[in-house]
């Protein structure tokens, strides 16, 4: 017994230490249970309507726009990678006048309103825009086509790819490159094999947010390209046509929503799992 | 053979103001400084890492000048180790040898170098489960393991505890005695340079101002600044009066005529003498040094195995516990420094 109570002492005793951390503990949980209840309550009620998920899980459009949002974010993905870590290597090793100047470049499509990137990049990718009209002569058209979902996406999540992997760039010690190159590595094999492989880590957390911001994007997506129809449209569409539910023989909003919500917690955790192996 | 001539470099913080230096084959060739004189840019760009804006860098008898770093066949070891990370001992070690040789002469020479240095029971661990001085070897390892012409080693030893420090100060020497490696070392700390250097060059805010052996760098400093780094505690000044055959007698400030060997027959000059070079006695007593200066006991300081004694007459000496206990200093109390005329080194 006087066990016990010693232990109740030494846990009131840091309790009594570590006050401002109690305090801030309790704060914190408010955002927590923010994300929590919101999401929760969302799943809660589809398990409720288990029928409906089902149904929505069974039709062919619903499949085929998680399709494309996945696709789509896939391909910008891809783009930002190709382009971006290049550029996220450049910044990290480089010091050049007007270099927080292309840093805040990289970081305008965060503080532009997506409705308002969707419209720029329309002026630009339609038929007679800069870069619309000589894609149309090749044959390519950005308007109500995949490729303009996925420069809508590309456009709105391109920093987080360009930030992480530069951030990662930059925690590898430029001597480890030296020593690389002093043991006869060109630059470019010791990109490959120690820059590289270092900063990989960081660089595809970078990727797996980009994704993710991608498929989630609607207002951009919706101005450039609402069709083919992506999950986030149809989301919309459902949501103004047939409220949260739906009607019998038609998904509403919510079903779809925990459906691709589902799918992307799945590969966002699998990815996660891949990324802890291979460290 | 490493030849460096009227090099330049500008950083924005430092710079490198024309260095010329000339080391031989097979040399163990220390630079000694102050943090902040520029001594490991100067190694980098020995070493290709940075390119000077001008000047030349000779390396065995190429203009390496412009040569990426992975074209002059060097081995570089740095302060922090610098080990690949995702990489374990083996693959860190091989990872130069893979680049040049075939797969067998790569495990051979692997295994070789590893046995040499006492570290094969390391091979798949990872480098940050290594102590500093088990990090060190690896590097060092891996440095020799593409058979360089020349090792530049940044404050290789800086990061290390004491018994780490001499150990490996013994391993540098063996493989610059059994490899025949021309060593370059920076390092700020004088007796790392005492022990390990056939040559030494001080440098100082990115030029290089003096180059000589141990001995005439530390007992014949050329100005005060360097005198003051090298650890010459005892700088005075004075006027030479007289000079016979080679023996200049000297006024000094502090008071008191100072004999040291010196072709100096006249005008203001510069003493310097080492502290360790000046006896304590308690008595005037017969000595076949030509310099005594009387003072009073200012200040009793233990320094490791030494004592540091400061008298009124700023004059400082080490002496060891053993003699100080012998003599039985105390604060205050009166006594005779004696040195002789020729560990006074004068300079104009």
């Amino acid at each position: 017994m006087p066990m016990r109570k010693s232990k109740i002492k030494e846990v009131k005793e840091k309790l009594k230490r570590e006050k401002i951390f109690v305090l801030f503990l309790f704060l914190g949980l408010f955002l927590i249970a923010f994300i929590c209840i919101t999401l929760g309550n969302m799943f809660y009620k589809q398990a409720e309507d288990f029928s409906g998920l089902i149904d929505a899980a069974k039709d062919p459009i619903v499949l085929e726009a998680i399709w494309i949002s996945i696709s789509a974010a896939i391909c910008s993905t891809l783009i930002a990678f190709l382009f971006g870590v290049p550029l996220a290597y450049f910044l990290a090793r480089k010091d050049f006048i007007g270099k927080s100047i292309i840093e805040s470049i990289v970081d305008v499509p965060l503080v532009v309103p997506h409705i308002v990137a969707g419209i720029a990049l329309y002026g630009v990718f339609m038929r007679y825009g800069v870069i619309g009209a000589p894609f149309e002569q090749l044959g390519i058209a950005f308007t109500d086509a995949f490729s303009g979902i996925v420069i809508a996406m590309l456009f709105v999540s391109v920093p987080f790819l360009v930030d992480a992997a530069r951030e990662g760039f930059k925690e590898v010690d430029p001597r480890l490159e030296n020593v690389a190159r002093s043991l006869g590595a060109s630059h470019w094999k010791t990109f490959i094999k120690i820059t590289f492989p270092l900063a990989f880590s960081s660089i595809f957390s970078g990727a797996i947010l980009c994704w993710a911001r991608g498929i989630s994007e609607f207002a951009a997506v919706m101005i450039i390209a609402s069709f083919p129809r992506s999950a986030s449209i149809l989301i919309g569409d459902r949501f103004t046509s047939y409220g949260l539910s739906g009607l019998p023989g038609i998904a509403g909003a919510r079903p779809i929503s925990v459906l691709l919500i589902s799918i992307c917690l799945v590969i966002f955790i699998l990815l996660r799992i891949l990324q802890r192996r291979s460290k | 053979m490493i030849e460096v001539r009227d090099l330049y470099k500008d950083w924005k913080e430092f710079s490198l103001k024309g260095i010329t230096i000339e080391i031989k084959k097979g040399e163990y060739f220390v630079i000694l400084g102050p943090t902040g004189a520029g001594k490991t840019l100067l190694l980098e760009t020995i070493a290709g890492f940075y390119f000077p804006d001008s000047g030349e860098v000779w390396i065995e008898g190429h203009d390496v000048t412009n040569l990426p770093p992975e074209k002059r066949r060097i081995g570089f070891i740095y302060q922090d180790y610098s080990l690949f990370p995702h990489l374990n001992v083996e693959q860190n070690i091989e990872f130069g040898l893979k680049l040049r040789k075939s797969q067998d002469t790569t495990r051979k020479k692997m295994k070789e170098i590893m046995d040499w240095l006492r570290i094969s029971h390391l091979a798949h661990r990872y480098p940050t489960t290594l102590s500093g001085g088990e990090q060190q070897k690896v590097a060092i390892a891996r440095a020799i393991a593409i058979e360089p012409s020349v090792l530049l080693l940044d404050e290789p030893l800086s990061a290390l505890d004491l018994r780490t420090k001499d150990y490996l100060r013994e391993e540098l020497k063996k493989i610059k005695r059994e490899l025949g490696i021309t060593m370059v070392h920076v390092t700020h700390d004088q007796t790392e340079a005492m022990v390990l250097a056939d040559r030494i060059a001080v440098m100082m805010k990115g030029r290089i101002v003096q180059v000589g052996t141990p001995y005439e760098i530390f007992n014949k400093p050329l100005n005060e600044e360097i005198a003051d780094f090298v650890g010459v505690e005892n700088i005075l000044s004075g006027v030479v009066r007289d000079n016979d055959n080679g023996v200049a007698e000297i006024e000094a400030d502090i008071g008191g005529n100072i004999f040291a060997v010196s072709d100096y027959r006249a005008g203001a000059v510069k003493l310097f003498i080492r502290p360790e070079d000046i006896i304590l006695s308690e008595s005037r007593g017969e000595s076949s040094a030509r310099n005594v200066l009387k003072g009073r006991i200012e200040a009793l300081d233990d320094i490791g195995p030494l004592t540091r004694v400061k008298m009124d007459n700023s004059v400082v000496a080490l002496i060891t516990k053993q003699s100080r206990e012998c003599l039985g200093l105390q604060k205050g109390e009166e006594v005779y420094a004696t040195f002789k005329a020729t560990s006074v080194h004068v300079v104009r």
